[in-house]
């Protein structure tokens, strides 16, 4: 058996290192490694638990939305503020939240993962008059290719043609990505690491300008969507056939609610755009009880106790543990490994609401490309899920920003004096990030956070093997893959990126013990 | 264009302890945006050549190390850092790639590209003063890029540019600042912050500059006034972001209706106080007396 390291995994967000066991081509072990620890929950002591909604976004700055979301969530569940949150508070967070996710599923397919499949060095010999193709043109004939080249050996499949058009809409991506953190910093102050977002609401005044500027600018991003990225999508599908039974994984999803709050009949915001759940063996879907999460740190550098509740989760970190190879920790339900991301979402969804606008158009684009659900379970049908996503999400927006009433308060007050009683308390906080289910699970002691404890969509898939040698689901999705022989395997490189990693999300969390903080307060 | 006229610098954008916030940031650079400064000259002559960076970059594994390599022998180039350096445990707390079994680190690659950089930018609050990274109790040792230069004794010129995250035009105009007029005339503060950028604090030109000189504060969010009750550190953070703005000037935090953070600060995020309280004890340029007046009679007044 030979081994393959590929230590950085480039063109994904934060540190990762995959290595792999090769006999005759076919992958017979896969071990993925996250390099960088912070130990970012530590700080969180004892602070002002307001104060998690900005510090959890510096989590990452690729998906900070979902952490401010789900922190803020835990604090107004700590404050006993959840039902009191104005409606242009909730629609305010769907926009922001929403726009901010389609920028991050265009980023991630076009900038992160495009380079798997389109060769921009191909343009060179593809006439055009767009102004971009022209300008990637001219730069190549000048001799440069960094970023581009040089590379590993990649099979690229798509035609002259196509490829120009691909190209092309790979730099319109990098404005489309722009202009829509653009139009969602209206609402949040900035990106990233939105600042509007706070406990009792969203601040700010809401004035009818702003809605307006918000719908013209929302125009271009559902064009793009809808005309290129889905269609881009559905093309890779085609082009890349095989990869729709490549990458398969362990077949069990796990999604929470999305924070996507939607009016129901009786007028209040009890419905949500993407349902939680399980789904088992394809497609079994149950409902999910947050109660039997726990986290295993077998293979983690930090030193052993048994899986324990998120609440509950205290390690220490012990970067030399000979059993370690991974900062990341392995997230189990029930001690089954389960995958999380849009593909969750969707199927969670469309297992369960039977009457769903959602059902709809997933059973139209899989007709489409003509494929059942199953084809979901791969390296395509992530990007496929992804894309539905962002579909989904962008048909959402007008109707959102269209119930925003101008004038209207978007915050109740949080009165630090009265959150929780007498300080004491937890939150919780569950939302559907862009890679999938995130959990914020806050403590307060007299007013300030005693612990908080995160896990994030690739922390749990991105996990070593657990106690029992259950692989974690990147690690299940390369076992048995078949690969071209390099130092480099574009294979390996292609499951992994569609789960669309996000690694300083997934090392972030772990509690070095003791009582290490008391105060902060200097001034 | 005469390719021969054209001076092309070498970038290398190594990542330490990053949340990538510092990226998705300077992507959405407006003018010019990342497609310009990718493909063509940043400013006329001069073109940026991204040689080496995690999350555009093509090759992955041994091959993205190489190209680390071979591109480290050229020198001259300016070396980005966005992250903060782990140094305990030998830097083991941030380990960057492989090449032939040996494992490299964050802290092993500046030690090692720093020295032949004509220039290092630590772009971001971590990179620039340690930030999140290195928040009390700093679990992993987290410093600064500045921190480990010194301590290293390397002289390469070293310019912070701070923010959680950067503004994107503090970047790109910074290096064009330098292209322009040479890196000796670039304006520095003590905190090596470019003063074009860092010179002025939030406060003498924020907009509700006004509210605050007639002591009319915002009690909770959503009420007319200035935000300095409901935690605003722009009293005592320096950055242009008032007549800058945010993402294509979209909006900014103030403006927003929510506080300054205080995040171009070297005391972010520990030495500010809580984000949503009022800062205490500090001098505040103007009418300060009044304020302090002011807050004294309400809450004695409670």
């Amino acid at each position: 058996m030979k081994k393959i390291v590929i230590h950085p995994i480039t063109r994904i967000e934060g540190h990762l290192k995959v290595e792999v066991m090769v006999d005759n081509s076919e992958i017979k072990d896969a071990s993925i490694s996250g390099t960088m620890f912070r130990g970012i929950e530590v700080i969180l002591k004892g602070r002002d638990p307001r104060d998690a909604v900005l510090l959890t976004q510096r989590i990452c700055g690729v998906c900070p939305e979902p952490h401010a979301i789900a922190s803020v969530t835990a604090v107004e569940d700590y404050a006993g503020l959840t039902d009191k949150i104005p409606e242009n508070g909730i629609l305010l967070r769907n926009l922001i939240a929403g726009t901010r996710t389609i920028a991050d599923h265009i980023l991630h397919f076009y900038i992160l993962s495009g380079l798997d499949y389109i060769d921009p060095a191909r343009v060179i010999e593809y006439s055009s008059n767009d102004r971009d193709i022209n300008t990637l043109k001219y730069f190549l004939e000048q001799g440069y290719s960094s970023p581009f080249l040089p590379r590993d050996d990649i099979d690229y499949r798509f035609d002259t043609r196509t490829t120009g058009a691909l190209v092309s809409h790979y730099l319109k991506a990098l404005d489309i990505y722009r202009k829509a953190q653009q139009a969602a910093t209206l609402f949040g102050g900035k990106w990233p690491h939105d600042a509007a977002i706070v406990a009792g609401g969203v601040s700010g005044k809401l004035t009818v300008d702003k809605i307006t500027e918000f719908i013209w600018r929302i125009e271009e991003i559902i064009d793009f969507v809808k005309n290129y990225y889905l269609p881009d999508v559905i093309a890779l599908t085609k082009t890349y056939n095989d990869y729709l039974g490549i990458g398969k994984g362990c077949c069990n999803l796990l999604a929470y609610d999305s924070s996507y709050k939607i009016k129901s009949s009786d007028g209040n915001y009890s419905d949500v755009l993407f349902k939680g759940g399980l789904v088992n063996d394809i497609n079994n879907y149950s409902e999910l009880d947050t109660s039997s999460i726990t986290e295993d740190v077998t293979h983690s550098w930090y030193n052993d106790s048994e899986p324990l509740h998120p609440a509950d989760g205290k390690t220490k970190p012990a970067p030399n543990k000979e059993d370690g190879y991974s900062w990341i920790k392995s997230p189990r339900y029930n001690g089954k490994v389960y995958e999380v991301g849009p593909i969750a979402s969707i199927l969670t969804t469309y297992l369960c609401k039977k009457d769903s606008g959602i059902k709809k158009i997933v059973d139209d684009t899989l007709s489409e490309i003509g494929e059942n659900i199953s084809s979901f379970y791969s390296v395509a049908g992530r990007h496929l899920a992804r894309a539905l996503s962002a579909s989904i999400i962008a048909d959402e927006l007008l109707k959102w920003a269209m119930q925003l009433k101008a004038g209207d308060p978007a915050a109740v007050e949080y009165d630090s004096s009265t959150a929780g009683g007498d300080g004491n308390g937890n939150g919780v906080g569950l939302c559907s990030a862009p890679r999938g289910a995130l959990g914020h699970w806050l403590n307060v002691k007299e007013g300030r956070i005693s612990n908080y404890q995160i896990i994030t969509p690739t922390a749990w898939n991105a996990s070593p093997k657990d106690k029992d040698m259950q692989p974690g689901p990147y690690e299940q999705a390369l076992i048995g893959l078949k690969i071209k022989e390099s130092d480099c395997p574009i294979e390996i490189l292609r499951v992994i990126r569609s789960f669309d990693p996000c690694t300083a999300c997934a090392v972030h969390m772990v509690t070095p013990g003791g009582d290490l903080i008391g105060k902060y307060r200097v001034i | 264009m005469d390719n021969k006229k054209i001076q092309t610098i070498s970038i290398i954008n190594i990542q330490g302890q990053n949340c990538t916030g510092c990226v998705t940031s300077t992507i959405c650079s407006e003018y010019p945006s990342i497609k310009n400064v990718l493909l063509q000259d940043i400013i006329p002559g001069f073109k940026l050549e991204f040689i080496f960076h995690p999350n555009i970059m093509t090759a992955s594994g041994k091959l993205a190390m190489e190209i680390l390599e071979k591109s480290a022998e050229k020198k001259g180039y300016i070396l980005i850092i966005d992250g903060a350096i782990p140094a305990d445990n030998n830097g083991i707390y941030c380990t960057t790639g492989e090449k032939d079994g040996k494992k490299s680190t964050i802290l092993g690659e500046t030690l090692a590209l720093s020295p032949d950089a004509m220039l290092v930018i630590a772009l971001g609050t971590c990179a620039s003063f340690g930030g999140i990274a290195s928040a009390n109790p700093n679990p992993t040792g987290a410093k600064s890029v500045g921190e480990i230069l010194l301590a290293n004794n390397i002289k390469t010129p070293l310019v912070n540019i701070p923010g959680c995250p950067p503004h994107p035009d503090w970047l790109f105009g910074t290096i064009e600042e330098i292209l322009t007029k040479g890196l000796e005339n670039l304006e520095l503060d003590d905190f090596k912050r470019p003063k074009i950028y860092y010179g002025k604090l939030i406060h003498e030109n924020c907009p509700n500059r006004a509210y605050f000189d007639e002591g009319k504060f915002a009690k909770k969010f959503g009420d007319e006034g200035c935000l300095y009750e409901l935690g605003c550190k722009g009293p005592i953070t320096y950055a242009d972001c008032p007549s800058r703005q945010w993402n294509g000037r979209a909006n900014w935090a103030i403006g927003s209706g929510a506080p300054c953070s205080g995040c171009t600060s070297p005391e972010f995020p520990d030495l500010l106080g809580d984000f949503y309280e009022r800062i205490i004890d500090v001098e505040v340029p103007a009418n300060e007396k009044k304020v302090n007046e002011k807050i004294k009679i309400e809450e004695k007044n409670k």
